[in-house]
């Protein structure tokens, strides 16, 4: 048995029954880190001790015969925007390098609940400011398909780690895309839950109005049966959903036939390549072959999602940042000489280039004379944005889009082009505006063999749709 | 242009960032390149539009109630120790650049 290649099921069935156990799950897959990751940079931090630990509690369990919870001793890594407690949890960033938080995120800490056994924290772009993971501020992670080219952002530590074997499944988190465009990037399945299906507790804010928390996995069922397991109401997160979660798994054998499903023109246009077209194509054609009726529809607003987003995200991060302040937990300039300057050298020397950008156009978004003509306004245009997704599933399950315009690109290639950065984000944006659902699997290769992502997005709290559909579409192969 | 150096000056003030000479002239440049794209938006006419802060006050709530009682589920009891118990001081100072076991240690702040 090659125990890097297990799913979440093969793993714990694997230590149930003894033919394996969690501990050398766990050793295993720090052989894989240890071989890959100089190379990779996908983690940030190990947290070995805490690891083992959970790894001996499982395999207690095992062999004294209990039944195992539904991640008992599957190897897990949490992208590092997700606090966990006694381990160091930056942000991708130097000013919470040294940063232990006292408590575990409510998502981490339900995963651990469930038996998996958390490996380390992952590599990203700082604050999940970014679309190429170049933005971290302790180093780039890089394509485990190709390592010139760039994983995604900004979880492409969570992406890479799956897509290399170094884990099972990864929690990545969403604001613009964050996790299902580095799934296309690196070949892997990445679900963005519904806002508020998740609980935010103890995820560094970067967009609170923005921000989700999901899986990345190498299958469609691993994907639900995190989801499963992370979502539902939080009373710590006052804006996390009571509504009710279903049983994900249980939801993907239903048949797709008679799904009907949404293509609209406007993910189709200038700027998509062509050979990431030709493959969502022939996706969605194998989809009509499952028994899937296509059908068009329109989202007229797509254009202007880009800037509407970046309005919203960086007015809220502006806010949110604001905290990083060097007194209570955060980086310090040394050799300051009043509270003002440390204020400003401290934030001046801890953040990077791109958060500082983000922070300004937040501020000038919000600043006296200009609300009303950027922030106010983008607000407005975000109704639109949702209206136009509400309209379209009056007539479809399901919508299916290119996750991103591009396959991976080169380390270097965008980042000295801000706007171009952004852009990378185009299809994905709109359904973080819209808070509705979407999944991004793979649906084939370039002629470099570069993977492609197919999108799937649903409608409010309906992940279980396109959960089935994504299902579908692996499952035929 | 739409922002100039005296408004980069301006903003990093109220961000409470710096900025050197070099990191001010590309933030003049980035920007205006944003807020050019972003400009965009203006071809939309809002005027009859409601603004949207957040999703979560149009979905998975009882659309029966209105105002904050569609949020009674969210509502929690106003006590000190509710959901989850303070931090002790002990730990909510450890991870301070600059504490003395009680407080916060910043530079001086009032000149005398």
């Amino acid at each position: 048995m090659e125990l890097t290649q297990l799913n979440i099921d093969g793993a714990r069935s694997a230590v149930q029954e003894r033919k394996t156990t969690a501990f050398a799950l766990a050793e295993s897959h720090y052989a894989r880190i240890e071989k890959e990751d100089e190379q990779i940079g996908a983690f940030l931090t190990l947290c070995k001790e805490r690891a083992l630990e959970q790894a001996d509690r499982i395999d207690r369990m095992a062999a004294e015969g209990k039944p195992l919870p539904p991640l008992g001793g599957v190897p897990v890594a949490i992208k590092d925007v997700m606090s966990t407690r006694g381990v160091r949890t930056t942000a991708g960033s130097k000013i919470l390098g040294h940063y232990i938080p006292p408590y575990d995120c409510t998502a981490v800490a339900r995963m651990e609940a469930a038996g998996a056994v958390l490996l380390g924290k992952t590599n990203c772009d700082e604050f999940a400011m970014g679309s190429s993971n170049e933005n971290s501020a302790f180093r780039p992670v890089r394509n485990p398909r190709d390592l010139n080219r760039v994983p995604g952002g900004s979880s492409g530590g969570s992406a890479a780690a799956v897509a290399a074997d170094m884990v099972v499944v990864a929690l990545g988190s969403d604001t613009g895309g964050s996790i299902r465009q580095p799934a296309s990037f690196c070949g892997v399945v990445g679900l963005m839950p519904t806002y508020g299906r998740v609980s935010r507790y103890g995820l560094i804010a970067f967009a609170s109005s923005l921000d989700h928390i999901g899986p990345l996995t190498r299958t469609v069922k691993d994907a639900a049966i995190v989801l499963r397991t992370i979502a539902g109401r939080d009373p710590m997160d006052s804006t996390s959903a009571d509504v009710l979660v279903p049983d994900y798994v249980a939801e993907l054998e239903k048949p797709v036939r008679g799904l009907r499903l949404g293509v609209a023109k406007e993910y189709f246009g200038d700027g998509l390549d062509a050979e990431v077209r030709q493959a969502v194509e022939s996706a969605i054609d194998k989809l009509r072959g499952l028994g899937c009726e296509i059908v068009p529809v329109s989202l007229p607003h797509t254009p202007y999602a880009i800037p509407t987003y970046y309005l919203i995200a960086t007015a809220e991060a502006s806010s949110n940042l604001a905290r990083y302040d060097g007194v209570r937990y955060s980086y310090r300039a040394a050799g300051v000489k009043s509270l003002s300057e440390m204020y400003r050298r401290s934030r001046d020397e801890g953040f990077g280039a791109e958060v500082k950008r983000r922070i300004m156009l937040g501020t000038y978004a919000l600043s006296a004379g200009y609300y009303d003509a950027y922030y106010l306004k983008a607000q407005k245009v975000r109704t639109l944005l949702t209206r136009d997704f509400e309209e379209a599933f009056q007539k479809v399950d399901a919508i299916v889009t290119p996750t991103s315009p591009t396959a991976a690109f080169r380390l270097g290639e965008k980042s000295n082009d801000p706007l171009a950065m952004y852009l990378a984000d185009i299809y994905t944006v709109t359904a973080d505006l819209a808070g509705i659902p979407g999944i991004s699997i793979p649906c084939g290769e370039t002629k470099e063999k570069l993977p492609i992502g197919l999108q799937i997005l649903g409608t409010h709290f309906d992940e279980a749709t396109i959960l089935r559909v994504a299902h579908a579409y692996e499952q035929a192969g | 242009m739409k922002v100039t150096e005296k408004d980069v000056a301006y903003v990093a003030d109220l961000a409470n960032l710096e900025l050197t000479g070099a990191e001010r002239v590309g933030m003049v440049r980035d920007l205006n390149s944003i807020l050019d794209y972003i400009d965009r938006l203006n071809e939309l006419d809002t005027s009859n539009v409601e603004p949207m802060a957040q999703v979560s006050d149009r979905y998975g709530v009882d659309e029966s109630k209105q105002g904050s009682e569609r949020f009674a589920y969210a509502n929690r009891e106003d006590v000190v120790e509710g959901l989850r118990k303070s931090l002790s001081q002990e730990v909510a100072l450890e991870n301070a650049p600059d504490a003395d076991g009680t407080f916060f240690r910043v530079p001086k702040v009032i000149e005398r």
